[in-house]
């Protein structure tokens, strides 16, 4: 079964009395472990598209069913819970909580999610080890690179384990170090733990490294091909 | 809940200069409020204090009526009940008897009108130190049958010590009464009205003299605890029988004072309430400023997983930071000061010192440590901090998380 369904979606935004049609009848569905690249031009409707799977943004038209459940009946408390358990978000900018540590950080969710503390803290432990950042554990974010923020922003979206991971232009103000320590990290939770990824990007490295790449345009799916794994 | 504690702790950190503006400026205000309260409770109190010892002690009793008709016929006989009233309850400290009637007195050609009070003269002396009032002569000895005037009296009547002085007036149910009375001392109060109108004998002689035997006209009460006042003379006027007695408060007998007091305590809270304005604009400020730099991240916070209603706690809590620290540091600040002004009262000095003296009040201000200047101050922040956040809560329950997303 699909973890997700993206059923005919449209996007209409109204700036001064014209309307944007951001998405413009999007289908496609995503299966679980999937490693998704969405890509298209500037303003093809990606940041949009992924806002609404996030429900952050809601359809004008069309349906998005996650694990069988029309996001759409969900009212805002409910859908704030719905991502809690279910989303990892990482944005474009590394948005970690400045006055908090990277462990303090990466502990942030699973700690509203009530999470055992032992539990949360090998989980802290074992992903900042894979991200070459144990010595940071206890450091706060304005001391870190942006390479560093945005590896720890990774480990907060993926430490609580969630369903899927959406990330809106993960990579697009990193160096390629940073780049490919994030992408091996995704990777990894994507064979290990069997975690969905969704990126939007321009970024050629994150293309190469996905199993799956939905072209946009004008709001619209252009292409969806499947590469052959292995 | 432990989460939110450093959360709060550490953000209002985050701007060390403005949170410690923020908080100065309500430790200032708390200083001030604490200060100011605490001056004129405890200049009420030592008004209050003097005033009552004075005249009609915190509460009086007297027979039903007296009051409204202060007259001698409205005297009231000793009694078992009130007697036992007085010993037992343990808010009363002292219980001062006094029998007051209106004679003329005479010497050679003056006449003058004069108020006998009749009294205990241990009691009366313990309640306002009246012997150390003589000026010449000396004060009651025990069954001394002789009488002290006023020294507006001794002047107008040309009297001394050891000449004696001649009373005329209606006694007890139109008895006539009428004696000659050597003169043992003469006194002087602060206040001339009193030199020039009270003269004192012993109780026995004034019921003597008046054929009021064993009668008061008036019970006056002193209080361990005059904050208890209003408990303590319902207690008394629920145990004495309603139709025989009056127990009244000194508010309801000495309305100028009272007045005067209502009068200076409205001043102080508007003082007040303009202070507690400036602490609500600051609080209000900074909360605000803390919200609006923040919306990205609150945004972040949302779409990540937390509820408003727990960033509203958040806030709550940094409300609360801001507001308690304030609070405690101007408390922990006045505390020495006003100690130290509570063992060592301003002493007033100059033409605002005769007026409290002719009202019999000593010219000092002590400041008052009663707690609940201190709890209500700081609760009235408290809440003031938490309203001046109100509109910042709003807001976080109401932001578009995109919008401010994409900031
Ligand atoms: N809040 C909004 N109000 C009006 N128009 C909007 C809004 N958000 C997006 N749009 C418009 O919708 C279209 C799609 O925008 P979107 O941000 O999804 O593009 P994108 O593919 O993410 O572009 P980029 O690669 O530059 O990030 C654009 O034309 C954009 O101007
Ligand atoms: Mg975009």
């Amino acid at each position: 079964m699909a973890i997700i369904d993206v059923k005919d979606v449209y996007k209409t935004y109204t700036e001064n009395a014209v309307p944007v049609h951001a998405v413009n009848g999007v289908s496609f569905s995503v299966e679980k472990g999937e490693f998704i690249a969405i890509v298209g031009p500037s303003g093809c409707g990606k940041t949009t598209m992924l806002n609404m799977i996030g429900g952050l943004d809601a359809a004008t038209k069309g349906k998005i069913i996650i694990e069988g459940e029309d996001i759409s009946t969900l009212s805002p408390a409910q859908l704030v819970d719905f991502r809690l358990h279910n989303i990892g978000f990482v944005f474009q900018a590394y948005n970690l909580i400045p006055v908090l540590t990277v462990k303090e950080n990466i502990k942030f969710i699973m700690e509203l999610q009530h999470k055992h503390k032992k539990e949360a803290e090998d989980r802290v432990k074992y992903l900042l080890e894979i991200l070459g950042m144990k010595d940071k554990i206890d450091v706060r974010p304005k001391y870190l690179s942006g390479g560093q923020q945005q590896r720890v922003a990774v480990a907060r979206a993926l430490a609580s384990k969630p369903k899927f991971v959406l990330a809106d232009e993960p990579t697009a103000n990193l160096d390629s170090k940073s780049t490919e320590t994030l992408l091996d990290l995704m990777a990894k939770m994507n064979k290990d733990e069997e975690m969905t990824f969704i990126f939007s990007t321009h970024d050629q490295r994150v293309m190469d490294r996905a199993h799956r790449i939905i072209t946009l345009e004008d709001g619209k799916v252009i292409d969806d091909s499947r590469k052959m794994r292995g | 809940m432990k989460q939110y504690l450093k959360l709060a702790w550490r953000n209002i950190w985050r701007n060390k200069k403005r949170t410690l503006i923020t908080l100065a400026s309500i430790f200032l205000a708390v200083l001030l409020a604490i200060s100011m309260r605490s001056m004129q409770k405890g200049t009420y109190a030592n008004m209050i204090g003097n005033a009552v010892r004075f005249s009609t002690g915190y509460i009086q009793v007297h027979a039903k009526g007296y009051w409204d008709k202060p007259s001698i016929n409205n005297s009231f006989e000793s009694d078992d009940i009130l007697d036992s009233l007085l010993v037992n309850n343990h808010n009363i400290s002292l219980a001062v008897p006094r029998l007051e009637n209106f004679v003329l007195a005479s010497s050679g050609d003056h006449t003058k009108g004069v108020q006998i009070v009749g009294i205990d003269p241990n009691k009366e002396n313990e309640l306002n130190n009246i012997s150390g009032k003589i000026t010449i002569g000396e004060y009651f000895t025990a069954d001394d049958n002789g009488i002290l005037i006023g020294d507006g009296i001794a002047d107008y009547l040309e009297l001394s010590v050891g000449d004696t002085i001649i009373l005329l007036g209606q006694g007890y149910q139109g008895m006539t009464a009428a004696g000659k009375f050597p003169i043992s001392g003469i006194f002087h109060f602060p206040d001339d009205r009193m030199n020039n109108l009270l003269a004192y004998l012993t109780l026995n002689t004034a019921q003597e003299l008046f054929a009021a035997y064993g009668r008061y006209t008036s019970m006056s009460i002193m209080l361990n605890h005059p904050n208890k006042l209003n408990q303590t003379r319902h207690n008394l006027q629920l145990a004495l029988n309603n139709e025989d007695w009056e127990v009244m408060k000194w508010q309801t007998m000495n309305k100028t004072l009272t007045q005067e007091i209502a009068g200076d305590n409205a001043g102080g809270i508007i003082m007040l309430f303009i202070l507690y304005v400036v602490i609500a604009f600051g609080v209000f400020g900074t909360i605000l400023m803390m919200t609006m730099e923040r919306r990205k991240e609150f945004a972040v916070m949302v779409a990540i997983g937390m509820k408003r209603f727990q960033l509203v706690l958040l806030l709550v809590f940094e409300t609360i930071f801001i507001g308690l620290l304030g609070v405690l540091s101007g408390i922990i600040l006045a505390l020495p000061v006003l100690i130290y002004f509570n063992v060592n009262p301003v002493r007033i000095t100059g033409a605002a010192a005769q007026t409290f003296e002719q009202f019999g009040i000593e010219p000092i201000m002590p400041a008052s440590l009663d707690p609940n200047i201190f709890l209500y101050q700081g609760i009235i922040v408290l809440l003031i901090s938490f309203v001046a956040s109100l509109y910042p809560m709003i807001y976080i329950g109401r932001f578009k998380i995109l919008d401010s997303l994409k900031q």
